[in-house]
């Protein structure tokens, strides 16, 4: 598939700006993070700066942009539509709580609570519904699986986690409790990769050349004539190759870069003192900002769709 | 409205494509492009059409497919494809907007060009690769099965059926009502054994595909010898002709 740019910086943007946004909220509702103005106000800043920009770019690719508004009525049946809108409505209780730990404190706090839970639990919603508009497309075996919606979780919390911690850091309140279970994650999410990828390496789609043409029982099935000499949409968009020495070259900048950079600079942290662990932590956040976005474009690159079986793949 | 209808149609009008007998002429899809180009989802744009990097909008393209085979030899396939029709489709369902949907009354799926925002997913949606994004419009676009001319009423009736299908020089194209078991293209279908390509992407495609007959096998004999067309009974005419075709 075609690795557009606005999808690629969308989807790894809005997934760090919920990872972040829910950790705030439940950071404050259980009396995890220290309650210091500022600390909260760039938190959040951050989380919706992601959040908005990446929700914008999203609209670049589209052909009518000022149309966007219309793909907010399909939700009984699209999840692009779903997505559109629970990442509107995760804005009010998010917004609201965000608003009254900063401004109001003191009013209404049993209330309160309540909708901070309601707004973390609708930024998980949110990345889900992102990762279901993938997954629910069965013409891509790459994803069209389980490990996609768990995936697109794992690194929203993952990266959410990493920022939080370099925030903390910054304000001197880094923990080293928050910092192992940053370890944890980073762990499982590292786990997660690779076993996609021996899955994706392993298996593929269910149909060939054979089932695309129905002319299994008289044979091997070939491509002998592209319909014309030139590319078309189809092949441009759908039939995206990448050769196999530059996805191995990007999936050891996705490990490195994503996973094992950021692991190593943590627990490097963990022997330094505050300021020292406050810049590693900077570092793990750029170094994985890299890796993710590498992760992202491979994600769509390596993914395979069934249009090609009637262009000449031998596999989808 | 891009939930699939409740109440399915029970008129699903479609094609039904003769492998054994498509030429792989491309006549189809030329005239697809030429009805279309002034149709329903009008006009099917060529971007760059007479420079380095030709490419444009297409509701009917021919791929050729070579099967092979030990035991009976290799063949040439010709193998026409445009929209399926599906009743389960995947491109109207996941449409955020609702610009791409179903006809409850005869199961065509359309693009309302002035809802659709251009998001591309349907087109990742549909397995058989049967949509088209037109750069130009911003648009999707796709095979309207000619429902301009299949319902217009400044056409003779004859002329009511699909572009390729009035077109196609060999007759490998049929169109009717594939929910009607009575209807002829149904009898066709049962006749021929009709298939549906790639059953396991579960969209029930409306479209049937008629395979190629058998290969007539074990006649490896040589041509026989022609005979002379003349012999020396012949009168001088005929003699000089043979002589002449011989020469
Ligand atoms: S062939 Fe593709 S575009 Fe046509 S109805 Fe089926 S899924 Fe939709
Ligand atoms: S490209 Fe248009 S028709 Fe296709 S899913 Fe998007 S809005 Fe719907
Ligand atoms: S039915 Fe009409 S639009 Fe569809 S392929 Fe045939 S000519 Fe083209």
């Amino acid at each position: 598939m075609h690795p557009a740019k606005s999808v690629i910086f969308f989807t790894t943007a809005s997934g760090a700006g919920y990872g972040l946004l829910a950790l705030l909220i439940a950071g404050n509702i259980f009396g995890l993070i220290p309650a210091q103005f500022w600390l909260a106000f760039i938190g959040y800043a951050v989380s919706y700066v992601l959040i908005t920009g990446g929700l914008l770019s999203s609209t670049f690719h589209l052909g009518h942009p000022e149309r966007a508004w219309r793909a907010l009525t399909q939700w009984r049946s699209s999840w692009l539509s779903r997505e559109g809108v629970m990442a509107i409505l995760t804005f009010i209780p998010t917004g609201l709580y965000a608003l009254h730990q900063l401004f109001f404190p003191e009013m209404m706090q049993g209330i309160m609570g309540l909708l901070g839970v309601v707004g973390v639990i609708c930024a998980i919603v949110t990345v889900y519904c992102t990762a279901m508009i993938y997954a629910s497309l069965k013409p891509i075996h790459a994803w069209s699986n389980n490990y996609v919606p768990a995936g697109y979780l794992l690194l929203a919390l993952m990266s959410g986690l990493l920022l939080l911690n370099s925030l903390l850091a910054l304000w001197g309140f880094a923990t080293a409790s928050l910092q192992l279970v940053t370890l944890l994650v980073l762990g499982v999410a590292l786990g997660w990769k690779i076993t996609y990828w021996r899955f994706l390496d392993s298996s593929k789609s269910i149909s060939t050349p054979e089932s695309a043409t129905g002319l299994g029982e008289f044979g091997a099935v070939k491509l002998f004539e592209a319909p014309h000499t030139e590319a078309n949409y189809l092949m441009k968009e759908m039939g995206f190759k990448i050769a196999r020495k530059h996805s191995a070259k990007l999936r050891l900048i996705t490990l490195l870069a994503g996973f094992i950079a950021p692991i190593l600079l943590i627990i490097l942290g963990l022997f330094l003192g505050t300021v020292g662990s406050g810049v590693l932590m900077m570092l793990a956040v750029i170094s994985a900002a890299i890796g993710l976005v590498t992760e992202r474009w491979l994600f769509f690159a390596e993914a395979r769709h069934t249009v090609g079986l009637y262009y000449g793949a031998p596999h989808a | 409205m891009t939930s699939l209808p409740t109440t399915p149609s029970k008129k699903k009008l479609g094609l039904v494509i003769d492998l054994d007998i498509c030429v792989g002429c491309h006549a189809c899809a030329v005239n697809c492009k030429e009805w279309n180009t002034g149709g329903h989802s009008a006009p099917l744009t060529d971007t760059d059409p007479y420079g380095a990097d030709p490419t444009g909008v297409w509701f009917n393209r021919i791929h050729s497919f070579e099967v092979e085979n030990e035991d009976t030899g290799g063949r040439t396939v010709h193998f026409p494809k445009s929209c399926l029709h599906c009743d389960d489709a995947p491109c109207v369902t996941v449409c955020p907007t609702g610009a791409s949907y179903k006809r409850e009354e005869d199961g065509i799926v359309l693009v309302n060009a002035d809802h659709c925002i251009g998001c591309k997913l349907c087109s990742w949606a549909c397995p058989y690769g049967a949509r088209e994004y037109d750069e130009d419009a911003g648009v999707m676009k796709k095979c309207t099965l000619c429902v301009d001319k299949i319902y217009n009423p400044n056409l003779p009736e004859e002329s009511r059926v699909p572009a390729c299908v009035s077109t196609c020089p060999v007759g490998a194209r049929s169109f009717g009502d594939l929910g009607d078991p009575d209807s002829d293209v149904s009898k066709l279908v049962a006749k021929r054994s009709g298939y549906d390509l790639m059953p396991e992407q579960e969209c029930k495609p409306t479209n049937k595909y008629l395979p190629p007959r058998p290969k007539k096998l074990g006649n490896d004999a040589p041509p026989p010898e022609l005979a002379p067309v003349a012999d020396s009974s012949a009168g001088v005419i005929a003699r000089w002709v043979d002589k002449f075709l011989s020469a």
